[in-house]
């Protein structure tokens, strides 16, 4: 099998959403699917709840040297949808990149969805509705795992389920599939 | 894929640490080394870890409990960062005069003021004299590796000197990547358990640390310096032993990558060395006879390897520290090797201070200047107005 290019993806959320979650379940999903080099990491610096917060992933078939930030995304996912009001979320996405979106519009709502392939889920909905909350408030990242699948082919969403049953266990766990399977279903697609 | 585990290199250094059994561990908390103390309490709250876990009230406090239990005969482990580095430099030269393997893990951060907690190398340097041997890693399994390895290295008796395992702030300390875990029998196998030259024992009491005359003091440093030598040597046959047993390899002084042609050499540590990988591919593909040799000890320093891959190669040099009033530390130690023995060039470039990012597209600018014979001795890379 020969060498698929290297993605990189940048999660974009609010501290306390767990994007930095998002991106560590999602490498280790990778690495359960076969790509050998995976990397997840926040944005090196402190995080407060609610200020917008950054994290990223790589996924390659083989090991990565690379130690440096991402700065041309292949792959876009925001967990709060406000973000988009004063993070310019879409700066340094590769040409034909993708970007996977939290909120109850649809891709064609978004008026860069003509130049980019966007992904939309209300995953806020989805944690409500399974309360997957934490002090109340609706923690995203799992449910949003569950769409990737259908906008990056180096991961499926039974190694995403099954490392989220390696992270959590009994209730939390079955809620977090759940949503995931949800999300799955409901993601939808501008192309 | 069992036996892989995904992580940070905070949470993967707890685990190495963990599973070379250390009797006692003594350690404060300090960004961006928190989550390798709290793996290790976390460790013993479960049981895995079943030492003696010490809080203590600063690093100075963590680095003399280290010492105290090292004197009784017993293996220890501590963490620290950048000021907690600091705090404990006068500990550093006593855990390395009295000869006691304390293995310790510093996460390579800034010092302030200004606050900042990202990447910097000037806390381990500037803790170059202490005769501790320091490490430099470039990714979360060669931290697992060389904590394992370090122990070993520290408790033979040729060194019996303790080893200082650096990393990066957040770059490798807070990301995670996949990393290959042994067996803890295998681990056990590698690693036989410490037998001290000397140790305090209350049946046989001993003193130590008493007063010192002058020509036995210099015998002491002279034997240090023996034991840094021995370490070179054996840090050689630990890396190919280790290699044989579990397949994998980081270099051992140094990490050599496109070396055997190259024109030119680029040299550097930490996670630098790493990214650098991807520049020299890209700058081979552009048809240029460039190798990177990653330093992975600044102590004892790896001279006769750098004078021996200078013979054919200029050399060009990125620290991530500066000896201020100077040049970048790696700079100069790496000039001192060569005096008198090579006619190489030698440039340096002073880069990613303040944890400032240095991505494969700056360290090739760096290595394109100097090749285009545009390059001075010294560069600030990057910086806004020079």
């Amino acid at each position: 099998m020969s060498t698929r290019p290297l993605i990189e993806i940048c999660l974009h959320g609010r501290g306390g959403q767990g994007a930095v979650t998002a991106a560590n379940l999602l490498v280790a999903a990778a690495l359960n699917d076969g790509s050998l080099g995976v990397q997840a990491f926040p944005f090196f610096g402190a995080e407060r709840r609610g200020a917008p917060v950054r994290a990223f992933a790589r996924i390659s078939d083989e090991e990565i040297h690379l130690r440096s930030e991402i700065y041309n995304p292949d792959i876009v996912i925001v967990l709060d949808e406000s973000i988009m009001d004063v993070v310019d979320v879409l700066k340094g996405l590769k040409k034909g990149g993708k970007i996977l979106i939290n909120t109850r519009r649809k891709p064609c709502d978004f008026t860069f969805s003509n130049k980019f392939t966007v992904g939309t889920v209300d995953a806020t909905g989805i944690a409500l509705k399974n309360e997957i909350l934490v002090g109340g408030i609706p923690v995203v990242n799992t449910p949003i795992l569950g769409a990737i699948p259908k906008i990056l082919d180096r991961v499926t969403l039974e190694s995403i389920q099954k490392n989220i049953k390696i992270k959590w266990k009994g209730d939390q766990s079955n809620k977090n599939v759940k949503a995931t399977q949800e999300a799955f279903d409901q993601m939808e697609l501008n192309q | 894929m069992n036996n892989v585990m995904i992580d940070t290199g905070n949470y993967i250094a707890a685990k190495a640490a963990v599973m070379t059994q250390p009797d006692v561990v003594a350690a404060y908390p300090i960004t961006p080394q928190t989550t390798l103390v709290e793996g290790i309490a976390k460790y013993h709250e479960t049981g895995e870890f079943k030492g003696e876990y010490i809080c203590v009230e600063s690093e100075h406090s963590a680095m003399a409990a280290c010492i105290g239990a090292s004197a009784t005969g017993v293996r220890t482990f501590t963490g620290t960062s950048s000021h907690g580095l600091l705090l404990m430099h006068e500990m550093l030269h006593w855990a390395a005069l009295a000869r006691l393997p304390v293995i310790m893990c510093n996460i390579n951060r800034v010092v302030g003021p200004g606050w900042n907690i990202w990447a910097d190398e000037n806390d381990s340097i500037s803790q170059r004299d202490t005769g501790w041997i320091q490490f430099y890693c470039s990714s979360n399994q060669e931290i697992f590796d060389t904590i394992i390895q370090s122990f070993k290295l520290g408790e033979h008796e040729k060194v019996s000197l303790p080893v200082m395992i650096n990393y990066n702030a957040f770059i490798l300390s807070h990301t995670s990547m996949p990393v290959h875990i042994p067996t803890q029998k295998e681990i056990n196998d590698f690693l036989p358990k410490r037998k001290p030259l000397w140790n305090l024992d209350i049946n046989n009491p001993i003193t130590f640390g008493n007063i010192i005359l002058p020509p036995e003091y210099e015998k002491v440093r002279k034997e240090m310096q023996e034991s840094q030598e021995n370490a070179k040597k054996l840090i050689k046959e630990i890396s190919k032993e280790w290699k044989n047993k579990f397949g994998r390899y980081h270099g051992d002084l140094l990490e050599l990558y496109e070396c055997e042609d190259a024109e030119y050499i680029l040299l550097s540590m930490g996670a630098i060395g790493a990214e650098s990988k991807v520049a020299i591919n890209n700058l081979r593909k552009k048809g240029l006879k460039i190798g990177l040799a990653r330093v992975r000890t600044f102590r004892p320093f790896p001279k006769e390897e750098i004078l021996k891959i200078s013979k054919n190669s200029d050399l060009i040099v990125i620290d991530r520290n500066i000896s201020i009033g100077m040049e970048g530390a790696l700079f100069s130690e790496i000039k001192a090797s060569l005096y008198g023995k090579s006619d190489s060039k030698v440039y340096g470039f002073i880069s990613g201070l303040g944890g400032k990012d240095v991505t494969f597209q700056d360290i090739e600018k760096m290595c394109e200047k100097v090749i285009n014979g545009k390059a001075n001795d010294l560069e600030w890379y990057g910086l806004e107005g020079v």
